[in-house]
């Protein structure tokens, strides 16, 4: 059920365990959690690496994910909450230092928060933290009161017995502690659950966010704190010739500027002063081995390739092969049809930004880490020491849906270059403006399709015909994966309708761009999905099918239950009809082992797209937090139908077009639909739900402006021009 | 240079040139770092404050303009305005930074129209961007905080189903539609 995102998992732990190795820490033979923890000096209290409890009452549930907005750490504190049959009220969630041995990521090796895996993959981990802590304050009161520990009910964080001896966790823990955890606790019957999929599940940090108090890297404010900005080039792998600082230097407040090897930093004792000082900086660039293809040529590039008018020295890999190539690319009467997909930028609300305090060579890290263990090798390998001593203080981030993570640690390694620099433990806070964040790159791919699908007598595809071109993600990693980079193509190599399908021939090609890419929320499926959902609903009006019995016919065949069982909950819930003056619009799609099904009613707007009443069905497994599922489905459908409607990053001659919101559109108040979620029942184990939600909604709403006029799609966004 | 500003009803004494924005007087001279840097140039709303109780970009109002104004930041909100006490009980922040903005977007808005329509709201808020999108929130919570009514919040029992019955789907759709009917949103547009 998990494939993809397993397949995709396997290439990342390979590639953290080679930066490992390049980050200096050279301990062979040790396991990969030991390489990239090396030098840790996190300790770990008597209930685990993710339980305390507190003298106050509380618990405090320790989270290894970061918290940008995607509720894990509801989620996490609630799954630790059940088994230890806690008082929910008395649950605090902080967050975990770096360690990749301890924090590490199930699905993924190091300590990293993504593939929608948070939930996921701390389900078994968790569970079992909270039943064995529980276990151990059993036993505690049985010895304390001399009776058998089978008689000891635990309820609400308090633990009683028929007798009427009573204790709370709080009365118990220093004997509690004293207790050998048990190895394999016994786990509740999810029957028996009294917290996970109710609405008592909410988030922990909605008064801190709603009040100004909670934390941010932006907000980081220390002792001798001096605040960075620096110059980038202008055009992607230019570097700096030479600079002159002279005006710079001159501006109140600045009190260094220097090069670093992304440009020339600029160091203040305020915000404002660093950026005075860096308007007032000049500097030359080496554009030598700069990219200067704007997106329009790499566009028609792309698009050469993928429709076989492109270099023949091309590699081509494949992603799906069953019968007969030739026939794929014969037969007449066939669809054919090439999608354009541009650049995107994540556009967090809190631009990128870092803390970090270099004092030879220890360093401190306080940001919104989504990657501690990369964070962790990239500061190790800049000041030369064993990544597992970098500590990281997590803070919250304002947004992230890929950004934040990066191979390189981008702007974590940038802000550890000024902060050596400076040096003396002083602290340094990188501050990025909207535009530097904006022009920065890590863009979802500029991606095109080429799709050519024959049918059979019954109207359903014969043979199957599929080009991607794209820059790989992954092979910007230190270690490339093995096979086909499954970011380009996850979504369409696992298509129910490939599956359907007697005769495949898929094919992706990873051109050379000096333009750096990166996953955007939902990754692979930001584009997949579109092509997968739309191709489907332009092949049912070519065999004159309605496109809903067209999908139950191809999900039949394929075995696809679950996208069945969501497209027709999703349908039922939608009720018979369209409200008046709208059109609807249907698409499913998998993506990181769940399933969504979108209903969306569309109507044109001052020519605009606009689209109102969005009906969501999700099969994410055991729903252990309702609330967080259709938050996160309403706002992965706001960030995809954003993107949809008017995301997009081009370039001129090499130079990126966009710099804030009046160039880089994003949906708004009034552009908002309205979605209902419902869930889709499940025993399985919980998979994602922070990405699955977004890549649903662009191809549901291009369906329903192919029933509303007949013409598909063919490059987004819908709406050009800021 | 020193300048007196009027923030959240104390008089305070900063050093800063009269050009400087007074976000980053706020952020870094008064410590006062609720009130958030998104944009810079006045289109994403996560700077907003009051200036005499109208919604200011922050970002873009040098505090030369400010002499004898009354500012007032989300920390001058008390932390339990009827609108931050509608956001926590609808969970309305995801990740949170655009929230003080748009809360003080919304606070100024319920100032000047006690009972603001979807278009007074869209009107309103339209300079304030949420990219994790939880606007259908944010508009429920407006109104819940406009009329003192509680906007139904979701009520969700477990929705495991027996696993003996997981391949059944017509079984699993006919048992969803009784649990998952409780966690609707569709009536808060």
């Amino acid at each position: 059920m998990n494939a993809p995102v397993k397949s995709e998992g396997f290439s990342r732990r390979e590639v953290v365990v080679g930066a490992a190795v390049v980050g200096g820490a050279l301990v062979v033979g040790c396991s990969p959690a030991d390489l990239m923890s090396a030098g840790s000096k996190v300790e770990v209290g008597a209930f685990g690496p993710f339980i305390r409890f507190e003298p106050d009452g509380f618990v405090t549930v320790i989270s290894k994910h970061v918290e940008f907005g995607q509720g894990s750490h509801a989620g996490l504190a609630a799954i630790v909450a059940e088994e230890l049959d806690a008082d929910w009220a008395k649950v605090r969630v902080e967050q975990s230092p770096a360690n990749a041995k301890l924090y590490g990521n199930g699905a993924l090796g190091a300590q990293l928060t993504g593939g929608s895996s948070a939930i996921s993959n701390s389900w078994e981990q968790l569970r079992k933290a909270g039943a064995g802590a529980r276990a151990m304050f059993v036993e505690a009161a049985a010895n304390r009161w001399n009776v058998p520990a089978g008689e000891i009910v635990v309820k609400d964080g308090v633990l009683t017995h028929a007798s009427g001896k009573s204790a709370a966790f709080a009365d118990l823990s220093a004997d509690a502690a004293k207790v050998t955890p048990p190895e394999n606790p016994p786990l509740k019957d999810p029957k028996a659950f009294t917290l996970i999929g109710t609405d008592r599940v909410r988030r922990k940090d909605a008064q801190a966010k709603v009040d100004g108090t909670a934390r941010y890297t932006q907000d980081v404010h220390l002792p001798d704190m001096l605040t960075a900005m620096v110059a980038h080039p202008p055009r992607f792998g230019a570097k700096v010739e030479s600079f002159d600082a002279d005006a710079a230097r001159k501006v109140a407040g600045v009190v260094d500027v220097f090069e670093i090897p992304t440009g020339v930093a600029v160091v203040a004792k305020s915000t404002w002063a660093a950026r005075l000082g860096r308007e007032a900086l000049v500097v030359r660039w080496d554009e030598a081995k700069a990219e200067k293809r704007g997106s329009k040529e790499i566009t028609a590039a792309f698009r050469d390739l993928a429709t076989g008018k492109g270099p023949a020295e091309q590699k081509w890999e494949s992603f799906g092969a069953k019968g007969d190539a030739a026939q794929a690319a014969g037969g007449a009467d066939a669809f054919e049809a090439v999608y354009e997909f541009p650049y995107l930028a994540h556009a967090t609300m809190e631009p990128m930004n870092c803390v970090a305090i270099v004092d030879g060579n220890s360093v401190k890290l306080v940001h919104g880490s989504q990657g501690q263990t990369l964070d962790q090798l990239a500061a190790a390998k800049i000041v030369g020491t064993l990544p597992g001593s970098v500590e990281i203080e997590t803070l919250f981030a304002g947004g992230s849906f890929g950004r934040r993570a990066t191979f390189n640690s981008d702007y974590v390694a940038e802000c550890v270059h000024v902060a050596k620099k400076v040096g003396g433990g002083k602290p340094v806070k990188l501050v990025w403006t909207r535009e530097d964040d904006m022009k920065a790159g890590y863009y979802r791919p500029l991606v095109v399709h080429a799709v050519r699908v024959t049918l059979d007598k019954d109207g359903l595809p014969a043979t199957w015909r599929h080009r991607i071109v794209s820059q790989s993600i992954m092979k910007d990693s230190p270690m490339p994966s093995k096979g086909v980079d499954q970011t380009a193509v996850e979504g369409a190599s696992d298509s129910p309708y490939l599956k359907a399908t007697p005769v495949v021939d898929a094919q992706v090609a990873f051109p050379e761009v000096g333009v750096p890419v990166l996953w955007w929320r939902s990754v692979g499926a930001t584009h997949t999905a579109f092509v997968m959902e739309h191709t489907i609903d332009q092949l049912a009006r070519k065999a004159g099918k309605d496109p809903v019995e067209y999908r139950r016919a191809l999900y039949a065949k394929a075995g696809a239950d679950r996208h069945l069982a969501a497209l027709n909950l999703a349908l039922e819930k939608a009720g018979p009809k369209a409200s008046a003056g709208w059109t609807r619009g249907v698409a499913v799609h998998e993506s990181f082992g769940s399933v969504v099904a979108q209903v969306a009613e569309v109507k044109l707007v001052d020519g605009e797209p606009r689209v109102g009443r969005v009906v969501t069905a999700i099969d994410c497994g055991v729903a252990v937090s309702p609330d967080q599922i259709a938050a996160q489905m309403e706002g992965g459908t706001c960030y995809g139908l954003s993107a949809a409607l008017f995301g997009q990053v081009t370039l001129t001659e090499g130079v990126v077009d966009q710099s804030n919101f009046d160039t880089y559109r994003v949906l708004r108040f009034a552009e908002a639909p309205s979605v209902e979620t419902h869930i889709v029942p499940s025993a399985a184990p919980p998979s994602g739900v922070g990405e699955p939600g977004t890549p649903v909604i662009g191809p549901a709403t291009a369906n329903a402006l192919l029933a509303l006029s007949g013409q598909p799609t063919v490059s987004l966004p819908f709406v050009r021009g800021a | 240079m020193a300048a007196s500003l009027d923030v959240n009803g104390k008089t305070m004494s900063v050093e800063a040139d009269p050009d400087t924005p007074l976000l980053w007087v706020l952020r870094d001279e008064l410590g006062l770092t609720g009130t958030k840097f998104g944009c810079g140039l006045a289109q994403c709303g996560a700077c907003t404050v009051h200036v005499n109780g109208d919604p200011v970009r922050s970002c873009v109002t040098p505090i030369a303009a400010l002499s004898g104004a009354k500012i007032t930041t989300i920390e001058g909100l008390g932390g339990a305005h009827p609108l931050q006490q509608a956001w926590v009980k609808l969970d309305v922040p995801q990740c949170g930074y655009c929230q003080s903005g748009q809360i003080m977007s919304a606070a100024a808005l319920l100032e000047a129209n006690k009972k603001p329509t979807d278009e007074d709201i869209d009107a309103a808020m339209g300079g304030n961007i949420c990219r994790c999108g939880a606007y259908q929130r944010i508009r429920a919570a407006i109104k819940q905080a406009a009329t003192g009514q509680a906007i139904p919040v979701v009520a969700a029992p477990a929705v495991v189903a027996d696993p003996a019955k997981e391949a059944d789907i017509d079984e699993a759709i006919s048992a969803a539609s009784g649990a998952t009917s409780r966690i609707q949103r569709g009536e808060v547009r």
